[in-house]
């Protein structure tokens, strides 16, 4: 274990958990997004799609177990690599300045916070059903209904949509972040991750918003 | 004062191989017991350390740089020479030799020389195996280019920075060693004193310029790598903290100083702008590989050099001498620049400068080719002047550069001192009255790396060294001078700041001894930095105290020296009734303006001694003098024509 | 022209600093920042009052002496370009101009905007160098080495070791230095032998000295005036991990 400590609590090491984990959040981003996409498909598309991720409890159970092993380490060494900045700068300047580093790279423990914030109430909303009785009367697997009922509440599409401006603009550094910290990067495709990379990001981002807002608009109904 | 240069018997081929086995030995067991003082950690500094370190004997290091990556020797640009002959183009350890001594204007010593010509090649290999990237060609061997003085293309180089990673690589392999523990690194820290024991150079004063604290440091022997003296001229290419104190104070201490004279004016350096000038920066000597040097035929003529077609144009280097053209040697380049100057044809707004041209090579090789070779020197000098030398010719004028002079060695590197040796620009001992461009690095190296460790464990092996520690009365008694002069110095409490005092010590230099000497400036200069020097320990104005970072109290003390060793340069230049490489005597001179040598008289080594008490200001100067007896070389009048 | 400088006095390091309004007159546009700098303790010492301290020494860009921060910018805002070679003219007439030391904890400042940078020393003694003692070399032309490679060596080993990666970092990290020396290194044939030690020790040994992480922001590279590129914090990284998965067990 002695190893394993002093693989991973150094300045690279630390990164590379975080790229690793950072990886797979993503991976299940896409995952999640895919099926949620399938609202526009109709109730039966999405419903059943529901219903069948259960079909295989221990499938289930085994990827929650990732995930959350992913999710906590992910926090964990954020933690960690955010304390040891905050202290290689004990004095700060009096003037600051930026050149070329974007407002997503200097606020990742922002959306960071914003999106784990979001996690608990989205959690809350819509798997442990306990924010809303009305959603608590609906059926386990009636995430059509689900959907439609909250997101017509301007509150609830509000959040949902900061949430994933923080999202967009968590993975539009991370995701290119996440080939420098590895080192997998080579001259000839450096400038296509730089610029695939936010893409990306916002790309999933905005698909995921385009459900709260469709239906909030009324254009799913 | 006896001088002898311990030059070894025997063929020149073969005198340092045979020296080389005759040198006593330390046995690897004994190496620890010494301890072995290096001050300064630039090339020559910086290799002698690290080799001898990886010898196995404890060696100090200090520089006044915050880290030994600093030293000066980083801001050489062009490249180094080396007699490899990978070109074929009919180089050999021979020719370096002689370009060396004809160079130099022969008034260096043919063994040195030779010995310096037959390293050169390792010096290569070595820096190399350090990871040195110098430039390569497609085939993925090394690349050559060809400087100043020669016919043959013997110089490597990394792009225009080939001092920064030669010293990289020696600071790569200090650091090396300091992290094993057998140097002990003590950087920001300034020698203030060389202290003898029984005759013997047995240790430093040193200042501590972060606490101010004075210490000593006792040793069985002291290097000095301290580089050059060129600030006294205020505007050099020296970096600004570049200082004779070290040897200036061993001099002081008895060591001899020879040929303090000699200082080179580089050729291509960016013109002076203002009052407010602070340093002259260096364009390299490479950029005359295709850079044509040209002024306006007519006097004052103010067209802009676009405007002057080639027919009005006086090429004056490839005019006067069309076999080297614009690779005539630096001091001849530098005075034909000033003599142009002189004459009105100057250009720019001061009319001191010329133009440097690349429009043929441009129009020749294609822009990006020339940005290939020059490109972080194109954009220094754009940003330096705010004009783009790719569009207009760069605007040049000769600038002091490196000093030839230096503490005498002997062919070991000893001074006149026992177990004080001086290594690099320090000592004086291979470039002669000048030095060609891409030796110095050469040199450095082949001091520190390649003869050092075998000359000073001949010294070791063959002294009675007695232990001394830091608490014997030398010391003491120097720490105390140090104290007293640092006092002396925060108290006087006068109206005018070091820079001041400095700027006008440098004018004095630059004008009566710079590029064109003669016997009345050298009196005015002779009368004049005495008064100077009065006013400097009178009107001095320092503030703070010893005891915290005090950068004017470091200069002070630097420009207190310089203030001394300006008129021994003088009274060298005044002495030698020749010109000879950059010593230029107006009143020497054949009919049509080139350096006339009186061999007869002055065929040798000016080694000057101290007069009077190490602590106080000096009574006089003695001069004496090593004979350079040519063996292998005919002397003859330098011809570039 | 004429400037408004607010600069970061302190006498020592345990005093307590402060930012302090000085007049800059007469200044000219061809002056460099440290002519300008010069000029100013000129007047300061003909007033009594201390010079401020500043490093410098070759005053051409190479030996990585100098460095403040400029507005918040590390050596100032011209890109490619050490405080001694930036100009005035770079500056409006009647600026105003925050001059400040490096800061990070691995740089503790020594008076006004002097800083101490011997951690990056002992980042390099902890194994930024190939182990050859002199005179073991062979021909320097027996190792052949691609252009390509040696001129992507190269550019790693412009570094001058200023430390303004580390003064614009947002972290206070030195992973452009460290790469640098890494880069150069594992891309030439003579650094293969110590290539997974030496990754492996300088980076412990950055850690070590309280530098920060990186975050993949890339300040650093906009600073550097040597234009070292944040590709070499990557090799850095794929060295790194490389070295740390194949190979345990680093000398030390």
């Amino acid at each position: 274990m002695s190893w394993l400590n002093h693989a991973v609590k150094n300045p690279i090491g630390a990164k590379a958990i975080m790229a690793v984990t950072g990886m797979m959040l993503t991976g299940f981003l896409v995952a999640h997004l895919s099926g949620n996409l399938l609202i526009f498909a109709g109730p039966q598309a999405i419903n059943a799609y529901a219903e069948g991720l259960h079909k295989f409890p221990a499938v289930l159970w085994v990827a929650r177990g990732g995930l959350l092993a992913a999710f906590v380490a992910h926090l964990y060494f954020a933690a960690y690599v955010t304390l040891g900045n905050r202290a290689a700068r004990p004095q700060p300047y009096a003037f600051n300045n930026t050149v070329q580093a974007t407002w997503a790279s200097r606020h990742m423990v922002l959306t960071g916070l914003v999106m784990l914030a979001f996690i608990i109430f989205h959690l809350a909303h819509f798997t442990w059903r306990v924010t809303d009785p009305e959603i608590r009367a609906m059926g386990e697997f009636d995430v059509y209904q689900m959907a439609i009922h909250g997101f017509r509440q301007p509150a609830v599409a509000g959040s949902y949509l900061i949430a994933m401006a923080a999202i967009g603009l968590h993975l539009s550094h991370g995701i290119a972040s996440i080939f420098q910290t590895l080192g997998l990067n080579h001259p000839r495709y450096n400038r296509s991750v730089r610029f695939v990379g936010p893409l990306l990001g916002v790309g999933i981002a905005l698909l995921f918003a385009s459900i709260p807002l469709s239906i909030y608009l009324g254009l799913v109904n | 004062m006896k001088l002898d240069a311990k030059i070894p018997s025997g063929p020149l081929e073969s005198k340092w191989e045979n020296h080389k086995f005759d040198l006593k030995l330390v046995s690897p067991a004994n190496k620890r017991k010494f301890e072995i003082i290096v001050v300064g950690s630039g090339l020559a500094g910086g290799s002698a350390a690290a080799t001898l370190a990886e010898l196995g004997y404890n060696v100090k290091c200090f520089c006044f740089q915050d880290s030994p990556r600093r030293a000066h020797s980083i801001a050489a640009q062009g490249g180094i020479n080396a007699a490899k002959n990978y070109r074929g183009d009919g180089d050999s350890i021979h020719r370096l030799f002689y370009d060396t001594i004809k160079g130099g204007d022969f008034r260096a010593r043919e063994a040195n020389v030779h010995r310096l010509a037959e390293v050169s090649g390792h010096i290569i290999d070595q820096c190399v195996a350090q990871g040195v990237p110098f430039a390569r060609e497609y085939g993925g061997l090394l690349d050559n280019r060809s400087f100043g003085g020669a016919q043959v293309s013997r110089t490597f180089y990394a792009r225009g920075q080939t001092g920064q990673q030669l010293l990289l690589g020696a600071y790569s392999a200090l650091s090396r060693q300091i992290g094993a523990g057998q140097v002990k690194m003590f950087p920001k820290t300034e020698m203030l004193d060389l202290v003898l024991v029984d005759g013997k150079a047995r240790g430093i004063v040193v200042r501590n310029l972060v606490t101010g604290a004075m210490e000593s440091h006792a040793a069985d022997a002291v290097i000095l790598a301290s580089g050059g003296y060129g600030n006294v001229f205020y505007l050099s290419t020296n970096a600004k903290g570049s200082n004779v104190t070290a040897t200036y104070r061993a001099y002081k201490r008895g060591a001899a100083f020879a040929n303090p004279c000699f200082t080179q004016i580089h050729p291509t350096c960016i013109p002076v702008k203002g009052d407010y000038q602070s340093k002259l920066t260096l364009m390299s000597e490479s950029l005359r590989n295709d850079g044509r040097v040209w002024v306006p035929k007519t006097k004052g003529d103010k067209r802009a050099p676009a405007d002057i077609p080639d027919s009005e144009r006086d090429y004056y280097l490839e005019r006067k001498y069309p076999s080297f053209g614009n690779l005539a040697p630096r001091d001849i380049a530098s005075r034909s620049a000033k003599e142009a100057c002189d004459a009105g044809q100057g250009v720019g707004e001061s009319g001191f400068g010329v133009y440097l041209d690349f429009a043929d090579s441009i129009s020749r090789h294609g822009e990006d080719q020339i940005r290939a070779r020059y490109g972080n020197l194109f954009d220094m000098y754009e940003r330096i002047t705010d004009e783009n030398p790719y569009k207009m010719p760069m605007r040049i004028y000769p600038a002091v550069h490196y000093t030839m002079g230096g503490l005498w060695v002997d062919y070991n590197l000893m001074s006149t001192i026992p177990g004080l040796h001086v290594l690099g620009e320090a000592n004086f001992s291979d470039h002669g009255a000048n030095r060609l461009g891409a030796s110095a690095l050469m040199q450095g190296l082949a001091d520190g790396y390649f003869v050092i460790p075998y000359t000073i464990a001949n010294y070791l092996a063959s002294s009675k060294l007695e232990k001394v520690t830091t608490s014997h009365e030398s010391f003491k008694a120097a720490e105390d001078s140090c104290r007293k002069r640092v006092g002396q110095l925060l108290s006087i409490n006068g109206s005018r700041t070091v820079d001041s005092f400095h700027r006008e010590l440098g004018k004095i230099m630059w004008d009566k001894c710079g590029m064109a000497r003669d016997r009345a400036g050298l009196q005015e200069a002779l009368k004049a930095i005495p008064k100077l020097r009065e006013e400097f320990w009178q009107n001095l104005k320092i503030l703070g105290t010893n005891e915290e970072i005090n950068q004017s109290l470091e200069k002070a003390g630097r420009v207190a020296d310089f203030l001394e060793f300006g008129e021994l340069m003088c009274l060298d230049a005044i002495t030698r009734e020749e010109s000879c490489g950059g010593h230029f005597r107006t009143e020497h001179q054949t009919p049509d303006g080139e350096a006339l040598r009186n061999d007869e008289n002055f065929c040798h080594v000016a080694a000057w001694e101290h007069q009077g008490d190490a602590t106080g200001p000096a009574t006089g100067h003695k001069r004496h003098q090593e004979e350079l007896v040519y063996e292998h070389v005919k002397l003859a009048t330098r011809s570039y024509k | 022209m004429k400037l408004k400088l607010h600069v970061w006095r302190q006498k020592d390091k345990a005093a307590q600093g402060r930012m302090v309004t000085y007049d800059a007159e007469n200044i000219s546009p061809h002056m460099s920042f440290l002519e300008m700098l010069d000029v100013v303790n000129e007047g300061l010492i003909t007033t009594g009052e201390d010079p401020i301290a500043f490093e410098h020494d070759c005053r051409e860009g190479i030996c990585g002496s100098c460095g403040v921060m400029v507005n918040g910018v590390a050596h100032g805002p011209q890109d490619a370009t050490t405080t001694c070679q930036l100009h005035m003219r770079s500056f409006q007439d009647g600026e105003e101009l925050y001059i400040e030391p490096w800061r990070a904890k691995g740089f503790p400042v020594l008076r006004d905007l002097v800083v101490d940078r011997s951690a990056f020393d002992r980042i390099i003694q902890a194994g930024g160098f190939i182990s050859v003692n002199t005179g073991s070399a062979q021909d320097a032309n027996a190792i052949p080495i691609r252009k390509a490679e040696a001129d992507e060596a190269f550019n790693a080993a412009a570094c001058i070791g200023c430390g303004a990666c580390v003064a614009a970092c947002k972290n206070a990290s030195a992973m452009l230095f460290v790469s640098a020396k890494v880069g150069q290194l594992s891309l030439l044939p003579q650094g293969q032998p110590e290539r997974q030690d030496r990754a492996l020790n300088m980076v412990a040994a950055m850690q070590q000295e309280g530098f920060g992480n990186c975050t993949n922001q890339y300040e650093c590279e906009a600073v550097c005036p040597k234009q070292i590129s944040s590709d070499y914090i990557a090799r850095l990284n794929r060295e790194f991990i490389k070295a740390t998965l194949t190979y345990p067990d680093a000398k030390k």
